[in-house]
């Protein structure tokens, strides 16, 4: 019991990683911001391809849509990383890991806003174009904002699965939380960094699972 | 362009390491089937339970759904693979990405299911119960066959999005499609085999995507809107 307390609870070790894990931190807290702000904006452009009537427009959009949701994130992200710099492209962790998980993320976005739009009327549109809006005027003030009210909880959702996403930028040795946790792991022989590591998720997306939950029992009620 | 063939494209490195990719698709495809039979029937079970509302372990199971679905599997996987040789249990890497993967599968299809048995009506159980069926034949015959058309769909989902995180293996040294392909990139020296690991990847998820999408655009319908 006491060996086990010391190789994954030790308060010690745990904090003397702490100023490390973080710095760690704050590099995932910059992922999320760049990838879900990219994502939400990149997501709602291309599910408004996804539903446009020409199609040009519609049909590489739904390919695209199709083949991000096929590929596991840590294949686009290891393609990206490692193999752009044989084509002589050459690309910073970050921005790989930006470029890796925006390309994955705003497919998923894209279904969520796409569930969303088609969840209001047509008689909306019609009723908003006859009033003498214009069709973005229709879609930017009457129909955005109730899909996004709409599928909220699935907005949610998938944004707690971008920050848990950002691990696998330790894999490409990009300093955030988990990498650098890992990293405090193998110079203390100690797992307790990981435990501390894997706490402060638990602390920061904990509650907004519960939100989610609960948003969805109040729609199914 | 050719510069861009050779780099992606290039047929005598497909050749080569085609063998190797493939033997990482069999290993992915019995860790990710593995992991879905697992994953949704523990999923499922934990669901059933709930109904009894037993509050010990509707707490139990609420906690763990929670969790499971708040933590990144990349830090439980780590944390497995490199924090438990420490207190003497040493699992396998295959070992530690089941175990992770199912759990995380199983935290996500227990909500899915849940809200299947929410959305049955109060009166139904009643109906059920008072027909002679008893709690658990109404449960298994009344409720249960409801709960799981309604899950189908977001499982479907679910199960993509589990099968890609098999991926992962590729960290804790599972031979699977990725570790191979990046094992062929180091020795080959061409970028080659990481498309070919993600052509392997689509033509393996890809039916998985559809389905969905089947799913979906009946959903968008059957709003009539």
């Amino acid at each position: 019991m006491q060996n086990l307390i010391d190789q994954f609870f030790n308060i010690a070790i745990m904090s003397k990683s702490l100023p490390l894990m973080l710095s760690g931190l704050w590099m995932t807290a910059k992922l999320c911001a760049a990838v879900i702000l990219l994502g939400l904006i990149g997501g709602l452009l291309l599910s408004l391809a996804n539903l446009s009537p020409r199609g040009w427009l519609r049909v590489p959009a739904i390919l695209f849509t199709d083949i991000f949701r096929a590929l596991p994130p840590l294949v686009l992200l290891i393609f990206i990383y490692s193999g752009l710099p044989f084509a002589g492209i050459e690309i910073s962790p970050f921005a790989a890991v930006v470029l890796a998980f925006l390309l994955n993320n705003s497919a998923y976005y894209a279904e969520v806003y796409r569930a969303g739009i088609l969840s209001i009327g047509k008689g909306q549109w019609e009723a908003a174009r006859s009033t003498g809006l214009s069709q973005t005027q229709t879609l930017t003030n009457v129909v955005l904002p109730q899909a996004v009210r709409n599928v909220l909880p699935d907005l949610l959702s998938n944004t707690v699965e971008v920050v848990k996403l950002t691990s696998l930028a330790s894999v490409v040795s990009l300093s955030e939380l988990l990498y650098a946790a890992n990293m405090a792991r193998s110079i203390t022989y100690n797992a307790s960094p990981l435990v501390l590591a894997a706490l402060i998720y638990l602390v920061i997306l904990w509650p907004v699972v519960r939100l989610v939950s609960r948003f969805q029992r109040r729609l199914a009620a | 362009m050719s510069g861009f063939l050779t780099t992606f494209f290039n047929v005598d490195v497909m050749v080569r390491y085609l063998p190797d990719i493939l033997s990482g698709v069999v290993v992915a495809v019995l860790i990710g089937a593995a992991v879905v039979v697992a994953g949704v029937l523990t999923g499922l079970a934990l669901a059933c339970l709930r109904t009894y509302g037993l509050r010990f372990w509707n707490v139990l199971i609420i906690c763990f759904a929670d969790i499971f679905r708040a933590l990144p599997p990349l830090v439980l996987i780590l944390l497995l693979y490199f924090g438990l040789p420490g207190v003497g249990v040493q699992l396998s890497g295959p070992m530690v990405l089941f175990i992770v993967l199912s759990l995380t599968l199983a935290a996500f299809a227990e909500e899915i299911f849940w809200a299947g048995f929410l959305s049955v009506e109060r009166g139904q159980w009643e109906a059920g119960i008072s027909t002679g069926l008893g709690v658990n034949g109404t449960l298994l015959y009344v409720a249960l066959p409801q709960a799981v058309r309604l899950a189908i769909p977001p499982l479907v989902n679910r199960v993509l999005a589990i099968t890609k995180m098999t991926a992962l293996g590729s960290v804790i040294g599972v031979s699977e499609i990725l570790s191979q392909a990046t094992t062929a990139q180091s020795f080959s020296g061409s970028a080659t085999p990481l498309t070919l690991a993600a052509i392997a990847y689509l033509v393996l998820l890809m039916p998985l995507v559809l389905a969905a999408r089947t799913f979906e655009s009946r959903r968008d319908k059957s709003q009539g809107r």
